[in-house]
């Protein structure tokens, strides 16, 4: 069966870990251990195989290992269809995190080339109530795992945003000076925009074809100015022009895709997302995190790595043994943590159980 | 170390404060000098006190001379319409290294950023609009860095221009890729393939 799965992988210093070796095969991979043990860690290291900075969004600082603070070092061996890579990242004395792919230096756009890494976790439990903010990092993840560009795209625009921004603050209104940054706004805006509504897509699709025990969700992509604007970049250009004085009075960038925002509908209900049930607001992002490692197989060939922080501890059995079923069908190596091993007793040997212990200060991690 | 060798102490420190020397190289430069005297020391002293008191910028392009006026800038066989703005002086040397921009420099000294707080006046841009203006100038070609700030300069610059042609270096200047770091070859084949913006 063609996977994308870790081979191996080796934690150095990470948080609670201090030397940890871990070898599996593409099976999914059951982890229990009690509170604080060093689960979630382990989840994290592997976040970190693809760009970006982790389930967390910690800095590389606050994942060296204390009290050594010495620096830290994650590596893998990640088997792509019959290919394996060696991704190592590591940060020493507090510097930049650095990567390296096969030995060689590299960039984020290169890790997103090869490994696809989807999660869910308990902080994203409110991600329908909370801010517009969580849920468009949400939709970029899942943009990001169709198009590795995507990511490059973002961070360009958020820099010219954060100029522009600077000027509206100042109060400059050299007009030239506005549009040749309101130029790289657009041209990067409109990619990001496309990219997310083909994400959309590529969700729906995955999601209307599919037989699933998990609600489908209907997703809009929002935006609270309302702005229209086509794949033409000249018409974004044109309209942060119109706005400007709008934008000066108001002392920053009011219309643009970085406020484009997701609406969730419970489709069987016809009920937003937001004012579901709590079981049902977390089946929500199950159904969205399956129907993407979906299509990203129907796309690539290969399922995404999914990282399943406590997912098994709210979901009553039958349906924890549909999303193990599911994932199996799918062909993915999730990882997933939970307290005890009972709650994971319906994957039986079609995974790779994992203890997680604390020993005298540090994780240790035992095969079962 | 002894009293006697303070004042050596004291060059080792100072040349080891220069980019691509560290203590160890530091060392090994003050020896080789202290062997060479004659040859080496005292020319290097000598030179190193005059240009000390006559290096400048050029008033015209910002190119660095010992004269109000850069050799480029006082050269009429340069005049020939065409203006290559670049950032650093570092930038002008590249292209000269690869012999094949005939025309003159205009060194802006950094690149547009509201967040540190560099604008236009911080840089020679008005300076540039004016050469353009009185230098008979039929093409302006913008080598800045692919960088968001080099990009956002280079449009700036470009929409103020008028009737001019404006061209910029072929892709293949890597993002944050700085001119300086670019081989010959790659920024002979850059301006040749140079594009009309
Ligand atoms: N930089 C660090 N250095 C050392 N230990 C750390 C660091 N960061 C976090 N920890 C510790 O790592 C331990 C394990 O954290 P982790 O989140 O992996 O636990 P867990 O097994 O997922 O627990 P839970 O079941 O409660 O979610 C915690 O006790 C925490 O204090
Ligand atoms: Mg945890
Ligand atoms: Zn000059």
């Amino acid at each position: 069966m063609p996977n994308l799965a870790v081979e191996s992988l080796n934690l150095s210093h990470f948080r609670s870990h201090h030397v940890v070796q871990i070898e599996c095969d593409p099976r999914p991979v059951a982890i229990y251990g009690a509170n604080g043990a060093g689960k979630t860690n382990i989840l994290e290291a592997i976040s970190l195989l693809s760009p970006g900075r982790g389930v967390r969004r910690s800095s590389a600082e606050e994942m060296t290992r204390r009290p050594e603070a010495l620096g830290w070092k994650v590596s893998a061996v990640l088997r792509t269809q019959d290919r394996l890579h060696e991704i190592e990242t590591w940060s020493q004395n507090g510097t930049a995190r650095q990567l390296r792919i096969d030995g060689k230096a590299a960039t984020q756009v290169m890790l997103g080339r090869i490994a696809r890494v989807l999660w869910l976790i308990p902080a994203m439990d409110r991600l329908w109530i909370e801010g517009a903010e969580g849920r468009r990092r949400f939709l970029d993840r899942t943009t990001l795992s169709f198009d590795p560009n995507h990511g490059e795209q973002v961070l360009i625009y958020e820099k010219a945003m954060r100029e522009r921004n600077r000027l509206l603050k100042n109060q400059v209104t050299d007009a030239h000076w506005y549009r040749a940054i309101e130029g790289q706004i657009a041209a990067t805006g409109v990619k990001i925009r496309k990219a997310r509504e083909e994400a959309l897509e590529y969700i729906h699709a995955a999601q209307d074809q599919a037989e699933t025990a998990f609600p489908t969700a209907h997703l809009t992509l929002t935006n609270p100015e309302n702005i229209e604007f086509s794949a033409n970049s000249d018409d974004l250009a044109e309209l942060l022009a119109d706005y400007r004085s709008r934008d000066l009075a108001a002392g920053r960038t009011l219309a643009g895709p970085h406020r484009d925002d997701v609406f969730g509908v419970f489709a069987a209900k016809d009920v937003p997302a937001k004012d579901s049930s709590t079981g049902e607001q977390k089946a929500l992002l199950i159904s969205l995190i399956l129907a993407n490692g979906r299509a990203l197989k129907e796309q690539t060939g290969l399922p995404p790595i999914l990282l399943l922080d406590e997912v098994a501890a709210h979901l009553d059995a039958a349906r924890r043994a549909a999303l193990y079923d599911e994932i199996c069908a799918l062909g993915a190596q999730a990882w997933m943590s939970g307290t005890g091993p009972e709650l994971f007793e319906e994957l039986g040997d079609r995974a790779q159980h994992l203890l997680v212990t604390e020993v005298e200060g540090k994780s240790k991690v035992d095969l079962q | 170390m002894s009293n006697s060798s303070k004042d050596l102490d004291h060059l080792i420190e100072l040349m080891a404060k220069l980019p691509g020397l560290g203590p160890r190289s530091a060392r090994r430069a003050v020896l080789h000098m202290v062997k060479k005297r004659a040859l080496l020391m005292t020319p290097l002293a000598d030179v190193l006190a005059e240009v000390a008191v006559t290096v400048r910028e050029c008033l015209n392009c910002g190119n660095i001379g010992t004269a109000d006026t850069c050799d480029i800038c006082q050269n009429p066989k340069r005049e020939n319409g065409e203006i290559c703005v670049i950032e650093e002086v570092s930038d002008l040397w590249a292209m000269e290294r690869s012999h094949m921009f005939k025309g003159r420099y205009h060194v802006l000294g950094g690149t547009l950023s509201a967040l540190d707080a560099i604008g236009p006046d911080e840089l020679r841009i008005p300076r540039l609009l004016r050469r353009v203006r009185d230098e008979n100038v039929t093409e302006v070609i913008l080598a800045l860095n692919a960088t968001i700030d080099g990009q956002t300069t280079a449009h700036y610059i470009a929409d103020q221009l008028g009737d001019v042609r404006v061209s910029t270096l072929a892709q293949g200047v890597p993002i944050g890729g700085e001119l300086d770091y670019l081989d010959d070859g790659t920024i002979t084949a850059a301006l040749r393939a140079r594009k009309t913006l």
